[in-house]
């Protein structure tokens, strides 16, 4: 048998490495989870079963997404505050140190758009700013439990999804990001009047930092489903998962 | 100084269901506590070390204070796993929760065991407490701090799921996120809720180890 040499894929192993260090903090869930004195009392019983009891909480989660998409409420919407709430400096977060924020080149970016939509062009910056804007002050709720008070601005997100002649029927909006991150949300909150495609923050383009050259801005969910980095976005009926949704964080993630 | 309280004709007489000699006995009819009960109160216990342990791992994810608690005494290994424990035990606590309170005051217990409490009765009885005269004589009987503790532990507990509701939708719950005075006031509102009710666990605790016969009145019902 002859050997052949494999090219090595840099973008590939980087994924593979990625891959395998988000494995330890995974497993660890229930291994450290068994440990607690309480619960260990009741050995014996299917709680102590590592593989069973993750399978009874993920499907207790997926019970708690439907339950949060039937409390949600499209027309309720979250609070807005005066502009000298706005916590300065406004946080930074990322599953990655600050120093590793992706560079996009603002003159070459294009927002591609694809799935149940029935203009599949891909978005320029300047056409993006030429849509009607809207601006909000919210609370940025951290599934850590940390907030902060910001400013965005950008086109509102129904007026996009309308403007690309998306399936407002379909069940999912998805989110590839410049940082490889990558999210999902429901059709109703695409759709919420708050939900907004935000190219600024506190009036100024939004910052390398907040996630340039876009981010969506949903007050009524957790942080971590409010992508940063936006390069594509795809409508579909098809569950799309997310980076943090997929290790366990609930999907829904409302606040 | 005598009580009255604890006199035996008045436990008769207030007992809904007297225990008369030479009458056989009828299952749970002679039950210090009935079946229901004890079983809301341990699935409560399960629930409550859940969501307590939980709870812990994450708060550690975002301390509002300069500590955090032991990772040993929490559950879930890391956020995710703890949030995961923490909104599944939330439904047992909430279902158990509305059934207990459904059944203690549809049997009429809440007003036969826990009620009245006057504040002139708690003080007589945490006097004797404090000389080591309350009397423990009819474990059917709940003393006027017996009543208090558990009167607050119950109010307590609404202000936990109330306060959690906010955190967990806030923008869902507004009414009740403006009555916890927002969503940052409901975090302490949400923490100190919680060290009241550890800190009447420890209480509990303590007081089934000097009585212990009511250990096994909530296991056995007698």
């Amino acid at each position: 048998m002859s050997k052949r040499i494999i090219p090595v894929d840099g973008d590939a192993l980087t994924k593979e490495a990625l891959s395998r260090l988000d494995q330890p903090a995974r497993r660890l869930f229930l291994r450290r989870a068994l440990t607690l004195g309480g619960l260990s009392l009741l050995s014996g019983c299917a709680i102590t079963d590592e593989p069973s009891a993750e399978k009874a909480l993920a499907k207790i989660s997926r019970f708690n997404d439907r339950v949060q998409a039937w409390l949600f409420d499209p027309n309720r919407l979250a609070p807005t505050y005066p502009e000298s709430m706005i916590a300065r400096p406004f946080p930074f977060n990322a599953y990655y140190d600050e120093a590793q924020v992706p560079d996009v080149d603002a003159g070459r970016f294009r927002l591609e758009v694809s799935g149940l939509v029935a203009d599949r062009h891909a978005w320029s910056l300047p056409e993006l700013h030429a849509l009607p804007q809207a601006d909000q002050i919210t609370r940025h709720i951290c599934v850590e439990g940390w907030s902060a008070i910001g400013r965005w601005g950008g086109v509102p997100f129904s007026l996009f999804l309308r403007r690309v002649g998306a399936d407002l029927t379909a069940k999912y909006v998805g989110f590839k990001c410049a940082d490889d991150y990558y999210t999902s949300i429901d059709m109703p909150t695409a759709l919420h009047p708050q939900t907004l495609l935000a190219l600024t923050f506190d009036g100024q383009t939004l910052p390398r930092r907040y996630g340039f050259p876009m981010k969506l801005r949903m007050p009524t969910k957790l942080g971590y489903k409010n992508p940063k980095h936006i390069q594509a976005i795809f409508v579909t009926n098809t569950y799309p998962g997310g980076y943090w949704e997929d290790q366990g964080y609930n999907w829904f993630g409302g606040s | 100084m005598t009580s009255c309280r604890s006199a035996p004709t008045a436990t008769l007489a207030a007992d809904p269901l007297p225990n008369r000699p030479g009458t056989p006995p009828a299952g749970d009819g002679r039950a210090i506590h009935p079946r229901w009960l004890r079983i809301a109160h341990w699935l409560n216990t399960l629930a409550v070390i859940v969501m307590v342990t939980s709870g812990w791992r994450i708060y550690n994810a975002s301390p509002l204070f300069g500590f955090s608690f032991a990772e040993g005494l929490t559950l879930g290994g890391w956020l995710a796993g703890a949030l995961q424990w923490h909104f599944a035990a939330m439904w047992l606590l909430g279902a158990n929760g509305l059934a207990y309170l459904l059944l203690t005051a549809g049997s009429g217990r809440l007003w036969q065991r826990f009620l009245p409490v006057s504040p002139r009765a708690v003080l007589d009885d945490l006097r004797d407490a404090l000389h080591g005269r309350l009397s423990h004589a009819d474990p059917r009987r709940y003393n006027s701090l017996q009543r208090l503790a558990y009167l607050f532990v119950m109010l307590d507990s609404a202000v936990l799921v109330a306060s959690g509701l906010v955190l967990w939708k806030s923008v869902q719950f507004p009414l009740l996120r403006e009555l916890l005075g927002g969503y940052e006031t409901a975090r302490y509102v949400h923490f100190f809720a919680m060290t009241a009710l550890a800190g009447f666990v420890v209480v509990h605790l303590v007081m089934v180890a000097l009585v212990p016969r009511t250990l096994r009145a909530m296991t056995l019902g007698r």
